[in-house]
């Protein structure tokens, strides 16, 4: 007979599997250990249910954005017209590359507009893990939605800013022609490889968070180097031969490129001293860079899934 | 016979009876040890050139402080068990949700859980600039139901919150929100899912005496629907309505684990049992 006064534990198994030690335990009822990252497998498929969730938080995000701003949502817009104003003073009027370039305003400002458009991946991502540590501790989702949703409202944005950059093109004096179809692939293509990065420096922001001081420092360096405001290739013919390979394959340049030749081919297309001609190459590199990007920075972020939200 | 005489005896709680058929476990909390490595206080962020010299500099001073926050808890829960943790602050409790939730990395031992257990905690803020009918869609959206089930959700999800009672609060950001209307649409939104293990960290003593009946009566519904819930409350008489079992921890280690009432009255007595 069992005594009264001895209180059983509630915690110990009971019956069949009384005996057992917790590691048993768990085995036998297959429970796994908490916070232990899902399979790559698992992740994408995750990652797929969760697909309305990703564009309804981009398209809140979006909106709510610049409630706090007067104009809103024009900012949007301004703020690269407003940057292309600046640069078209300093690099087009007292560097005077305007007049090497046919339809300068509108070379200028494609390029501000698509490199625009990965920086803001770029400094999106970094914080996109440290800024929303409330909902990840809140809530279970497969983390990398977030970094994705934040690529997803840098696309947004920039349909809309496409609005503004057809209408300065045409004001140019360039004319629509068929070439504009391949905007859209070229555009595609830079998403994923912002995605990709997005990924990258959202698992790198979320560690340390001092990145984010260094990013401006890094984008700007960037943008000069990429030709976004004059022709870099005229610049490094008698440059070291790996010089011009990065040059070359640098994707801002490669995703500038494809979109200035599928608005403006006018400005590739004739053989004359300053006119560039759109190598054969770029769209290899484009696609490149985008499938290469985006499995590498799909990857880096899932291999430290466990450890968003913890600290 | 010894086991339905048990049963009367302890009223609706469960027998503990070494002949009872085997109960299944949801989480096993294995000699765990937590230890916070917590960085010395750094100053504000500065200029990009003092984020250098910060980056430089932290290489070489490591004004590391270690806090050993649990030491070598173990216990086992089971299906349908409302669990309570108590323990005078910074015991330990908190801590040892986080890291069933998966939050926190041990240091030593192991904790497995069944599913993905769910961490509401007081302070864990949802997306403040986003109106509160925005942050109940994505809420859901991110636990992983369809668009579907969200709106046929929504209703019953912002009456259970009781949000828009005094008026239309819900398309209000949620950062205009009072402490208690926060706490109480994030509980609405994780409880709208059936989890496996639901952790509740001291996320209901904000509300108002009509909010806490309802969330208790859906902790009980969680239960039911073979789930497990963990709550954390300096509230005894709500551990006592909605626990069964609880566990006592001081200092990181596990002080006594019972029926609650027998847990609760040696906590409020002040008693530590002699082992």
């Amino acid at each position: 007979m069992s005594t009264v006064s001895e209180p059983a534990s509630l915690s110990a198994p009971r019956g069949a599997d009384a005996g057992l030690t917790p590691k048993q335990l768990a085995d036998k009822y297959g429970l796994a250990v908490s916070g232990r990252r899902p399979s790559l497998v698992q992740y994408v498929r995750q990652l797929w249910a969760r697909r309305h969730f990703i564009w309804a938080f981009a398209t809140a995000r979006l909106v709510a954005q610049y409630t706090d701003a007067k104009l809103g949502q024009i900012w949007q817009v301004v703020t690269p017209l407003l940057n292309c104003a600046v640069f078209y003073l300093v690099f087009g009027v007292i560097l005077s590359n305007k007049d090497d370039f046919p339809y300068y305003i509108a070379w200028l400002c494609i390029g501000v507009f698509v490199f625009q458009f990965t920086q803001s991946a770029v400094q999106a991502g970094t914080r996109a893990i440290s800024d929303n540590l409330g909902l990840i501790r809140a809530l279970h989702f497969p983390r990398a939605s977030l970094p994705i949703a934040f690529t997803v409202i840098q696309l947004q944005q920039l349909l809309i800013s496409m609005v503004v950059l057809v209408v300065v093109v045409i004001a140019n004096g360039i004319e629509p022609g068929r070439t504009w179809l391949l905007v859209a692939p070229a555009l595609v293509l830079q998403s994923m490889f912002n995605t990709g990065v997005a990924l990258i420096m959202a698992r790198i922001g979320a560690k340390t968070s001092d990145i984010s001081q260094l990013i401006p420092f890094a984008m700007r360096a960037w943008l000069y180097m990429s030709g976004v405001m004059y022709s870099i290739q005229d610049r490094i013919d008698n440059w070291p031969k790996w010089v011009q390979v990065v040059m070359t394959i640098n994707p801002a340049s490669v995703y500038m490129d494809l979109v200035r030749h599928a608005f403006a081919p006018i400005i590739y297309n004739k053989h004359e001293a300053h006119y560039q001609k759109l190598p054969a190459h770029l769209w290899t590199y484009g696609i490149g860079w985008a499938v290469v990007m985006l499995v590498i920075g799909f990857v880096f972020f899932w291999k430290a899934e466990e450890e968003y939200g913890r600290g | 016979m010894a086991d339905s005489a048990t049963k009367i005896d302890m009223g609706k709680k469960p027998a503990v009876q070494d002949s009872v058929p085997a109960r299944e476990p949801t989480v096993i909390v294995d000699d765990v040890h937590i230890v916070y490595r917590v960085h010395g206080a750094g100053s504000g962020k500065g200029s990009a050139t003092s984020a250098i010299s910060r980056i430089i500099s932290r290489k070489r001073a490591s004004g590391v402080r270690e806090v050993h926050a649990v030491r070598g808890i173990s216990f086992t829960a089971y299906k349908g068990e409302a669990v309570g943790l108590i323990g005078s602050n910074g015991s330990g409790k908190s801590t040892m949700l986080a890291a069933i939730a998966g939050l926190l990395p041990t240091e030593r031992g192991g904790i497995y859980t069944n599913g993905q257990p769910s961490l509401l905690g007081v302070n864990a803020a949802l997306m403040n600039e986003l109106t509160g009918e925005r942050n109940v869609v994505l809420g859901c959206l991110a636990m992983g139901m369809s668009p579907a089930e969200v709106r046929s959700r929504y209703e019953e999800i912002v009456d259970f919150s009781g949000i828009n009672d005094k008026g239309d609060f819900i398309s209000l950001p949620m950062r205009t929100y009072s402490s208690g209307m926060g706490a109480r649409l994030r509980f609405s939104i994780a409880a709208a899912k059936t989890h496996d293990v639901l952790l509740i960290d001291e996320a209901l003593a904000t509300g108002d005496q009509a909010f806490q009946q309802r969330s208790k009566a859906r902790i009980n519904e969680l239960r039911k629907a073979a789930g497990t819930v963990f709550l954390v409350s300096h509230d005894n008489s709500s551990i006592r309505e909605v626990c069964e079992r609880t566990i006592w921890i001081e200092h990181g280690e596990l002080v006594m684990d019972g029926p609650t009432e027998e847990v609760v009255s040696a906590y409020e007595r002040g008693e530590r049992p002699q082992h």
